[in-house]
């Protein structure tokens, strides 16, 4: 009877933890937007909600490449130097107009993703030393190519970077679209179920007769891509180009968001709902800090604890 | 984290161990491996000598050994986690926060400066090292997540940023930074010494054994009876103490405690590893290695210094793409000596 109570019991408890490790980020979220609610003056007006979004969308951006890459069972440490890249062509191209220059920025965040690709996939080398070679020779390229700021003076541009429709800005819709995209791309394409099978098992996914090199380079396109995509956004929101400074510890963040959101590092898995919490977690979190007058080095501790706690929940989660 | 099936796992540490009969192609390629940085290094070295009379100068050897130093010490505690199959990412910020708790701290005299860092820095690594090792978290997130910490609490030590400590350059322990023996900068000496005893540890202790063991592979190190978790433990806590130790040093070669140094430098010290043969997959590698690896990386950005009319941009460029070529060219080699 006891016996049978405890089981119960136990049950119960691995059932609850279970769900609060599977929903638990976006817990996280209600908690602070409640205690912003209450706490933070004027939290609950249309301009914070907006700039809290604007702020949002370029990481979240990235991180959506990014658990494409860790559900791959792979990394992608280059995305900031993509970003800096795609400022860099973006601000060079800029004089054949701005469709041709985005799109050449674009493309430039796909060489990115096929020399990762490649390296991964064809040479077999780890996915965190590919892309780390990337890392360090594409911010050096973005360097090369613009060696300084340069202010980005295109009407076109400036709507990117500052227009709306109906009030939410066009940052924060290509955001949510490409969201959408991802997540449907994850759950509802070949593409997306080869990924995943790839990432739970490679040699699985090879005998299982997967393309595995044509679908890891195409997960670091996507990533390289996804990241170039950011780059463009945040340069039309600052109306300059700085390949220097833009994108710096952005893969530190967009691998926070997707960890936080409960995908996990092993591979196997995309929580794409996940990622897109875990961002506004972090984003909130800062805010929350900064609000009320806590300095920087308490928002770094803070994501520090997050990100080990995040990752302590999902190991429980693996080991079931 | 990111275990390859494509990468064997390699028992074997040292040429000497290998059977006898092995085929002379496997043994060049084994050569290749070890020796392949140094004789890149030499080319590199006799290259520049030749293109700038400036490149074989006391000062700019002497120059060049000095910026080694730091980073060569990072590379040593991470040579050691790295060879365990792990990665330890908050070294550049522990670096920094050496620096300047050794900055403040220096003060209260050289023990008391030196003491600090090497207690927080090493600290910081033991944590690491538990969540790695007892909690089973993957290394990677881990020294993420610490790398982050240590830097909020650089931040909040120099209230946010803005303030710098200073070393008194009369005393001693900015003497350790600043001061020479035999010509040579006291640094470079403290760096060589650190070396040989890494050296020494790895190859010839049972710590070393363990640490090749663990990284080898770690369910048959266990099953040995090799104490997996207390190594582990062992080299993020080490791996801590260098990055610490070396801020120390920095502070006192500049005189002050710079916050804004090491951003980047966990990124520099495991290029140099790599460079210098150690494999990412761990149960590989050599401490002189990465000697060389530093080395390396810093002739390199000393030649495109001496360039002049290039950007410091395309030391990046040259870094990243030597980084791409050395690890095409490892995992060639690698496969290469499986198939054989």
């Amino acid at each position: 009877m006891t016996d049978l109570t405890l089981g119960r019991v136990t049950a119960d408890r691995d059932r609850l933890l279970g769900l609060l490790q599977e929903y638990g980020v976006y817990l996280g979220v209600v908690a602070l937007f409640l205690v912003n609610t209450v706490f933070t003056p004027h939290f609950l007006s249309t301009e914070n909600f907006r700039t809290q979004a604007v702020q949002v969308a370029p990481v979240l951006i990235v991180a959506l490449g990014m658990a494409l890459a860790i559900g791959s069972e792979g990394v992608d440490l280059s995305v900031g130097s993509a970003m800096a890249l795609s400022t860099s062509l973006l601000s060079l191209y800029l004089g054949y107009g701005p469709g041709v220059a985005i799109l050449i920025a674009l493309v430039g965040g796909a060489v990115i993703g096929v020399a990762n690709g490649s390296l991964i996939a064809f040479v077999g080398v780890q996915p965190i030393v590919a892309t780390l070679a990337l890392m360090v020779a594409g911010r050096g390229l973005a360097l090369v190519l613009l060696p300084q700021l340069k202010v980005v003076q295109d009407p076109a541009m400036a709507k990117l970077g500052s227009g709306d429709v109906l009030g939410v800005p066009y940052v924060v819709l290509i955001a949510v679209g490409l969201a959408l995209l991802v997540a449907f791309v994850v759950r509802r394409t070949t593409f997306g179920r080869q990924l995943l099978a790839i990432g739970d098992s490679r040699p699985a996914a090879r005998l299982a007769g997967l393309p595995v090199r044509r679908v890891l380079i195409l997960v670091y396109v996507c990533s390289g891509v996804l990241a170039a995509v950011a780059g463009v956004l945040a340069t039309a929101r600052l109306t300059a180009s700085d390949p220097s400074s833009l994108g710096n510890l952005m893969e530190l963040s967009a691998i926070t968001a997707v960890v936080v959101g409960g995908t996990p590092l092993s591979g196997g898995r995309v929580r794409i709902g996940g990622t897109v919490a875990g961002a506004v977690l972090i984003q909130l979190l800062t805010t929350t800090l900064i609000k009320h007058d806590l300095p920087p080095s308490w928002t770094q501790i803070a994501q520090a604890v997050v990100i080990v706690l995040a990752v302590y929940a999902a190991r429980e989660r693996g080991k079931r | 984290m990111t275990t390859d099936v494509d990468t064997p796992v390699r028992a074997k540490n040292t040429p000497e161990e290998e059977p006898s009969g092995a085929g002379r192609s496997e043994r060049l390629s084994a050569l290749a491996q070890q020796h392949g940085a140094l004789v890149t290094l030499i080319v590199a070295m006799i290259a520049a000598s030749l293109s700038f009379d400036t490149f074989l100068t006391g000062d700019n050897l002497e120059n060049m050994a000095l910026s080694s130093a730091f980073l060569a010490v990072v590379a040593l505690g991470m040579t050691f986690v790295i060879v365990t199959g792990g990665i330890d990412l908050s070294v550049g910020s522990l670096f920094a926060l050496g620096g300047v708790l050794a900055a403040w701290a220096s003060r209260y005299g050289t023990v008391v400066a030196l003491l600090l860092p090497l207690a927080v820095c090493g600290l910081i690594g033991l944590v690491n090292g538990l969540l790695i090792a007892r909690s089973r978290l993957a290394p990677f997130i881990v020294t993420l997540a610490s790398m982050l910490g240590a830097r909020g609490i650089l931040l909040s030590v120099t209230d946010e940023g803005s303030k710098t400590y200073l070393v008194d350059k009369e005393s001693f322990f900015a003497k350790l930074g600043q001061g020479a023996l035999l010509g040579v900068g006291v640094p470079v000496w403290i760096t060589v010494a650190l070396f040989v005893l890494g050296a020494v540890v790895l190859r010839r202790t049972r710590f070393g054994q363990y640490v090749y063991a663990v990284g080898g592979n770690e369910d048959a190190a266990a099953l040995m009876g090799a104490p997996v978790a207390r190594t582990k433990i062992s080299v993020y806590t080490l791996s801590g103490l260098c990055a610490g130790l070396a801020g120390a040093l920095n502070a006192a070669w500049l005189a002050s405690g710079v916050t804004i140094l090491g951003s980047g430098m966990e990124l520099e010290a495991i290029s140099a590893v790599v460079i210098g043969g150690t494999l990412l997959t761990g149960g590989f590698g050599f401490i002189s290695g990465s000697l060389v690896g530093v080395l390396l990386l810093k002739v390199i950005q000393n030649v495109i210094n001496q360039i002049g009319s290039l950007d410091s941009a395309y030391q990046q460029v040259v870094s990243g793409a030597f980084l791409a070529v050395v690890v095409i060219a490892q995992t060639w080699l690698g496969r290469r000596r499986r198939v054989l």
